[in-house]
């Protein structure tokens, strides 16, 4: 399914499409004049539904969804290459138990960006290329302080869960730009989803290899990231929030929950300038 | 609205009711307080939850009241079943696994006790449950059931987000839906290890499962004794 042939579709039913339309950038802006004429049954759901969401004038413009679902891509691109990297790597994955873990979480990776570059075309944008990765957060140098990221799996793992743990903040930093998404904010919310676990599940392989500073769990305990490095503390900082809505979590009703209950219980969002200074050295400028 | 004298003791009521508080005797003083609730809810076109019916049920309300009262009551089970999974361990339990489900627990006791508050007046009362089809003494059939909760809370989430027409209550479901993912991930991997994200729940684009309330009602009620009315919930 690509764009102009909906445009095809849409001009069967609606034959002074092409009057109305000058750009296909204008051609969005348009849409929701000519709201309710089609019928996209035949579009894939998922693709379908996103196209919907634009053609009908929803909370954001065009450019908004395309900014977001670029902004999804850029960090599913890190994701994916880092895990590929991470296969490829002789001598770096210590079991055939932990090589089956990193290839159900590298295939999950790999299929959200094949997912996000249709999504982005199917919205008439352009997917983003992919940037080149320093998996040692160098900045392009290649010698960063996790030099040995694909030699020892300690450090391989404290940045797969700074990337996991951040990811799931990412996706949630941008839910409110998305009310009224329709399909299109489901299926985001059907990846963050399926970060949360691919962290949960990097965290419980921290554990057993006993990598980890303090109790590490499949959950966030106030702003530790149970890893010894600075670097990634603000990946961290913000979940030591126990205050919800404006109600205090911390012995709500006098049920005896502690501060560290109360953190673990709410994951919270972070903001786009927070995650591009998070990644920022993992990316070569 | 504030919630009146009535509201407050059938919550008081349904929370103090117990396994051998018959369900005749809840449902009779519900029909009671029905009556004079009806009334209350008149004089307020505002109030936009229904008083609690002895046939249809618990009405779950409306618009995004009606969504955080779906999570609530999802949250209502979830919790009740952890309490009671560390009240009745099962034999064989780990010092590993005692602290993780303790850990759930009070998650979702927390997750309960948030929306019960920030819902206020338009809460639902406390819910009753049936847990009699789990033995609390067999690791399979605990393990087998928090697995079954924690899926289809995240597939609940997944699916309700977008009923929500406050961006404010999206941020806090995705709060919620996060943590009830890792909770899954956990409890899927000591059951079965290595099962965290499997095929059966994440599809071949990478997306998790999504459900609609409808979906989701029908199994949770299973589990849930008094009858919920999702009749005013959004849909799509």
């Amino acid at each position: 399914m690509n764009f102009n042939n909906i445009l095809e579709t849409i001009e069967k039913v609606d034959p002074e499409v092409y009057d109305k339309l000058d750009t296909r950038r204008s051609a969005m802006k348009q849409f929701a004049s000519f709201g309710s004429k089609v019928a996209l049954a035949a579009i894939p759901l998922a693709i379908g539904s996103m196209f919907r969401k634009v053609y009908a004038g929803g909370t954001g413009t065009n450019d908004t969804v395309v900014e977001i679902l670029n902004y999804a891509l850029t960090l599913e691109y890190l994701e994916a290459e880092f895990y590929v990297n991470g296969l490829n790597a002789g001598n770096l994955i210590p079991n055939a138990d932990a090589r089956q873990v990193i290839q159900l979480i590298s295939k999950h990776e790999n299929a959200h960006v094949a997912f996000l570059k249709s999504a982005i075309t199917a919205v008439g944008g352009t997917p983003v290329a992919k940037p080149t990765f320093d998996f040692t957060a160098g900045g392009g140098s290649g010698t960063g302080p996790f030099s040995n990221v694909f030699t020892n799996f300690e450090t391989f793992l404290n940045v797969a869960q700074t990337f996991e743990d951040t990811g799931v903040r990412a996706y949630k930093g941008r839910a409110a730009e998305l009310v009224g998404g329709g399909d299109y904010l489901t299926a985001a919310l059907r990846i963050h989803s399926v970060e949360a676990r691919h962290a949960a599940r990097i965290r419980m392989m921290r554990k057993e290899f006993g990598s980890g500073i303090g109790n590490v769990k499949p959950w966030i305990t106030l702003n530790q990231s149970g890893i010894n490095s600075s670097l990634v503390q603000p990946s961290y900082n913000g979940e030591e929030n126990t205050k919800q809505a404006g109600i205090e979590i911390v012995n709500i009703n006098g049920t005896g929950i502690t501060a560290n209950a109360a953190s673990e219980a709410f994951d919270e969002p972070l903001s786009k300038a927070q995650v591009l200074a998070i990644v920022g050295p993992f990316i070569k400028p | 609205m504030s919630r009146t004298k009535t509201e407050k003791d059938l919550a008081l009521l349904a929370e103090k009711s117990s396994d051998n508080f018959s369900r005749r005797k809840f449902l009779g003083y519900a029909g009671l307080a029905t009556a004079l609730m009806a009334g209350a809810a008149a004089c307020n076109p505002t109030n936009n939850l229904a008083p609690n019916d002895p046939v249809t049920g618990v009405s779950l309300g409306s618009g995004d009241v009606g969504i955080l009262n779906y999570a609530y009551a999802l949250e209502q089970l979830e919790a009740a079943f952890y309490v009671k999974v560390i009240m009745s361990q099962y034999s064989g339990i780990t010092a590993s696994e005692t602290a993780g489900l303790t850990d759930i627990r009070d998650h979702e006791v927390a997750h309960r006790e948030f929306f019960k508050n920030a819902l206020g007046g338009m809460a639902i009362p406390a819910l009753e449950f049936d847990f009699s089809s789990i033995n609390f003494a067999s690791r399979d059939s605990v393990l087998g059931t928090a697995k079954a909760f924690e899926d289809l809370g995240v597939s609940a989430y997944n699916g309700a987000g977008r009923l929500l027409v406050s961006p404010d209550y999206l941020v806090l479901a995705g709060k919620i839906v996060s943590v009830e993912a890792r909770h899954a991930a956990y409890i899927r991997d000591i059951l079965v290890r290595n099962s965290f994200a499997d095929d059966s729940i994440v599809d071949a684009m990478g997306l998790d499962v999504t459900r609609k309330p409808t979906e989701v009602l029908p199994i949770a009620q299973t589990y849930i004794k008094t009858p919920i009315d999702a009749s005013g919930l959004p849909f799509y």
